[in-house]
């Protein structure tokens, strides 16, 4: 991101920690309430794999966290080709009927969440999946929303939010690209 | 009244006849009349002003495939010819590897009677040295020593034995027929298609050793010496080949030896990326090489330089390398990559003049190649500092399978003339326009 | 001009290790140690290229090669065109050009191509339109530049991606290999401390050592000496007896890779070859099914190495207009 005029660019007033704290605890509900016992997390690259460590030391999860790349399963190939740097996907359990949490850092037009999912069941045949985002910023293009959202932010026609990691997190509120 | 011409205020060098002097060429009907002074009662109807030109005897080149008969698509021998006199040339020599080989009379009147009729060079044929050129039983070298061929050659086709080569170079001599010989050995060169080396290894194409072309030097040297057989040799490639041919001369041995002009200038690496317009044969080999063939040029062991000249259609050359036809469309470069040498310091001018005159007119013996009073008047003038572009367009021959295509080149041929007329003729630069 | 990367560096074509950066390398190994992991998935292919033809184009004839070609593109969710042209149907009248122009009518995005002629690889590539791209699966003696990288793959997961530590040695006919001088291109681009080649000298091409960069030995006593990786080198058939070797026994003899060779080796060297294996002519039975060996993995590496280069040289429109 350091290409970017440092004018346009400027930090929301949240503490993220704070927001993983409500995450963390509408997480806990939303398993008591669904009867989720030992869900697996899994965070989609590189940001949601950020969110994702948060959560799985606050939920104190015992299954070892997965992490998912989702290059080989996006839709825009032909028109973009084949992203340049490509993260191995990591899953180091059995998903079969495993109840999942999907947590990525923005949810903004789903095609990422479709993505995942996707690939998702490529892997196997889980009971359940939720999602998990720190961040909806609107603008969903297809029928997916996230079970549990940590921001909610209106944002203007060109603009975009970005989490920067691995270590502090920030949200950064970018302007149109010039 | 007889045709006149007079080329006026050139500068005329004639190695034959060691002059080099600003002076005017006359000409009468077909014969040089004069040479500074006019012929009594001279009176010119034409005048080429030669001033800050080179006037010299039209160049000799030893080796030209014109294609016909039998691969016409290729270049006929009134296209090749064309192009031929727009290069300087006006006497072409050509292997007999046409189809049908020229083994008979009849090819080697085709040929004389369809450039007599084009008009633009002589052309004289090489015989084939076997029976349609199968390596095996001795063609009819009498017959067509009468007929008209300047030597024999089995041109870049094997001889099946040793001893075949023996008889024939004894019958070949027996005419006192100069033999034109190829010195690639077959066996070693066997699908090979450029020079094993750095550059064959790299790209994985087989490759033809310096050791296919000195050991048959060597063997065509001591069979030279056995048989008192007349040897040419064609297209020397090596440096080492140079060498042996020097001090064979040196031993008094009655051989000559030429090389294509594009060996002077390129070697192994311009296939690099699978250059198909620098496949020829023999191959391109290394900087030492190249290097060594200019030093023979420089000190007389090679008194030619030829064309060499290959035309293809295009289709040849558009094939993964080792399917494509070896072999340049040379005429047209003949005079400027001869002129480079002289640039480049290696070459004198008159030297450079001499290796495409009186050297190959020599190995030819059919008394062309010079200027003098009486002789047939076939000269070249050219302007040595003339910069231009080769392109498809600017190419007459009917072949544009060059390496050099699109190189800024130097040295161009005003006029062309064959027999006292002026066979080509390059516009004025002010009438272009 | 590189006619095997575009503007921005990315992969346009596959067609010889000679003239691909280092970066270029290492990214096509990360990116098939990505793909390794599809296999491990219960559906073991990803849409990437859904939508995408790719042809196997193949003028000499491999079933091994081709269907790993056929099963990475599967795996990559692509439509897969098997063509087997014999070069006698070539000698018809059709030129490749001609082939090929019947090849790109069938809106085809990528050919592979496999060739008994060195530089048939380029030659396609300088002739198809923008849109497709060419994968080399081996042009004559010149280049097999996907066989080169999954031989590093697996080189670089038994040994780390420190290649400056290791001491390579291809034992066998470099002469007429195009794996020898691909996996030669590849370890040197690596900075591979030392590669070495050991063969007679009937197998060795001209002027070896200054034009590939090697170390030239003649006898496996010499050659083999403290190496990390040996690479054996197979053998054809046509070459085992005439006038480059006397004899496939006289061969196995003083060059096959035995158990007292190896033994010569560095204790944890791995042991390599491209396949199909000539037991007891370039190798011992006893070797090739030993712990040392990781030929199998090799075989298994091809896929993920095959998926990764399809992937990366596949054309997107949207870079089309950049390329």
């Amino acid at each position: 991101m350091s290409d970017d005029n440092p004018a346009q660019t400027h930090q929301i007033g949240a503490d993220v920690g704070l927001v993983l704290d409500s995450m963390t605890t509408a997480l806990r509900g939303l398993c008591a309430q669904r009867h989720i016992q030992a869900p697996i997390l899994i965070g989609i690259h590189t940001g949601g794999v950020w969110v994702a460590e948060r959560l799985h030391a606050r939920l104190g999860i015992e299954d070892p966290l997965g992490s998912l790349d989702i290059s080989f399963y996006r839709d825009d190939f032909t028109r973009a080709g084949m992203h340049p740097q490509v993260h191995p996907s990591n899953i180091p359990v059995s998903l079969d009927n495993r109840h999942l949490i999907l947590v990525d850092d923005v949810l903004f037009t789903g095609r990422t969440i479709r993505a995942a999912m996707n690939e998702l069941f490529d892997h196997g045949r889980p009971a359940s999946v939720t999602l998990a985002v720190l961040v909806d910023r609107g603008g969903r293009e297809l029928p997916i929303q996230a079970d549990v959202v940590g921001l909610r932010i209106a944002l203007d026609a060109g603009e975009q939010i970005k989490l920067t990691g691995p270590a502090p997190l920030q949200l950064l509120r970018q302007g149109a690209a010039p | 009244m007889r045709r006149t011409l007079e080329i006026r205020g050139g500068r005329v060098i004639d190695p034959a006849n060691r002059l080099d002097a600003i002076t005017n060429v006359y000409i009468v009907g077909s014969k040089i009349a004069g040479i500074g002074t006019p012929p009594e009662g001279f009176k010119s109807r034409n005048v080429i002003d030669a001033s800050g030109k080179v006037v010299c005897p039209g160049f000799v080149d030893l080796a030209a495939r014109l294609r016909e008969p039998g691969l016409e698509h290729k270049g006929s021998i009134a296209s090749e010819t064309r192009a031929a006199a727009a290069s300087g040339i006006t006497t072409l020599c050509v292997p007999p590897d046409t189809n049908p080989a020229i083994d008979a009379p009849p090819e080697v009147a085709l040929i004389r009677r369809l450039a007599k009729r084009a008009g633009y060079a002589w052309v004289v044929s090489l015989g084939a040295l076997t029976r349609g050129l199968d390596g095996e039983m001795l063609s009819d070298m009498g017959i067509l020593k009468d007929a008209g061929v300047v030597g024999v050659s089995n041109a870049m086709r094997p001889i099946k034995s040793t001893m075949v080569l023996r008889r024939a170079m004894e019958y070949a001599a027996t005419f006192k027929l100069p033999i034109h010989v190829y010195p690639l050995e077959p066996w070693l060169s066997e699908r090979g298609s450029v020079h094993e080396g750095v550059v064959s290894t790299r790209l994985g194409l087989p490759g033809i050793p310096e050791a296919a072309e000195t050991t048959e030097i060597a063997r065509l040297l001591t069979l030279a010496e056995h048989t008192g057989c007349r040897v040419h040799f064609c297209r020397l490639s090596t440096r080492k080949g140079v060498k042996m041919i020097a001090r064979a001369k040196a031993d008094g041995l009655r051989v000559s030896a030429d090389v294509a002009a594009h060996q002077l200038h390129l070697t192994e690496t311009d296939i690099d990326g699978f250059n198909t317009y620098a496949h020829v044969m023999p191959p391109l080999r290394t900087t030492q090489d190249r290097d060594g063939l200019r030093e023979g040029v420089a000190d007389g062991t090679i008194t030619c330089i030829c064309s060499d000249h290959q035309p293809h259609e295009a289709d040849a050359k558009l094939r993964p390398f080792m399917q494509t036809e070896p072999g340049i469309s040379g005429l047209e470069t003949l005079l400027p990559l001869t002129l480079s040498l002289v640039e480049s310091g290696v070459l004198k001018m008159s030297q450079a003049i001499s290796r495409l005159t009186a050297g190959p007119a020599q190995v030819l013996g059919t008394g062309v190649g010079s200027l003098e009073v009486g002789a047939v008047a076939d000269l070249c003038v050219f302007d040595p500092e003339m910069d231009w572009r080769l392109t498809p367009e600017a190419m007459l021959s009917r072949g544009h399978n060059t390496p050099f295509m699109g190189l800024e080149l130097r040295g161009q041929v005003c006029h062309t003339v064959h027999e006292g007329r002026i066979s080509f003729a390059r516009k004025p630069l002010l009438e272009e326009h | 001009m590189n006619l095997q990367l575009d503007d921005q560096g990315r992969l346009r074509h596959f067609l010889d290790i000679a003239g691909l950066p280092r970066d270029v390398l290492i990214n096509i190994m990360d990116t098939a140690e990505k793909f390794s992991g599809v296999t491990e998935q219960a559906v073991k292919k990803v849409p990437l290229l859904r939508g995408k033809t790719i042809v196997n184009v193949f003028f000499e004839n491999s079933t091994r090669t081709r269907t790993t070609f056929e099963l990475a593109a599967k795996r990559l969710s692509a439509d897969v065109l098997n063509l087997n042209i014999s070069t006698s149907s070539a000698s018809k009248g059709e030129t490749l050009l001609d082939t090929l122009a019947n090849l790109q009518a069938m809106h085809s995005d990528m050919f592979v191509v496999r060739h008994e002629d060195s530089g048939t690889a380029e030659f396609i590539a300088r002739h198809v339109p923008p849109h497709v791209a060419v994968i080399n699966a081996g042009d004559g003696r010149h280049a097999h530049p996907t066989q080169a990288m999954l031989d590093m793959f697996t080189i670089r997961r038994h040994k780390g991606s420190d290649f400056g530590r290791l001491r390579v040695a291809i034992v066998g006919d470099i002469m007429h290999s195009r794996v020898a001088r691909s996996q030669i291109h590849a370890l040197n681009t690596l900075l591979t401390g030392e590669v070495r080649v050991i063969a007679p000298r009937t197998l060795l091409p001209g002027n070896v050592r200054e034009a590939l960069g090697v170390h030239v030995f003649h006898r496996p006593e010499e050659g083999l000496r403290d190496v990390d990786v040996i690479i054996m080198l197979r053998l054809q058939k046509e070459r085992m007896s005439g006038a480059l070797l006397p004899s496939e026994h006289e061969y196995f003899q003083y060059w096959g890779l035995t158990q007292e060779r190896l033994a010569l080796a560095a204790p944890d060297a791995i042991v390599m070859h491209p396949g199909p294996i000539n037991r007891g002519v370039e190798i011992d039975s006893v070797v090739a099914d030993g712990d040392q060996s990781v030929i199998l993995e090799q075989v298994t590496h091809g896929i993920a190495v095959r998926m990764a280069v399809m992937a990366m040289s596949m054309r997107s429109s949207g870079t089309e207009g950049a390329a």
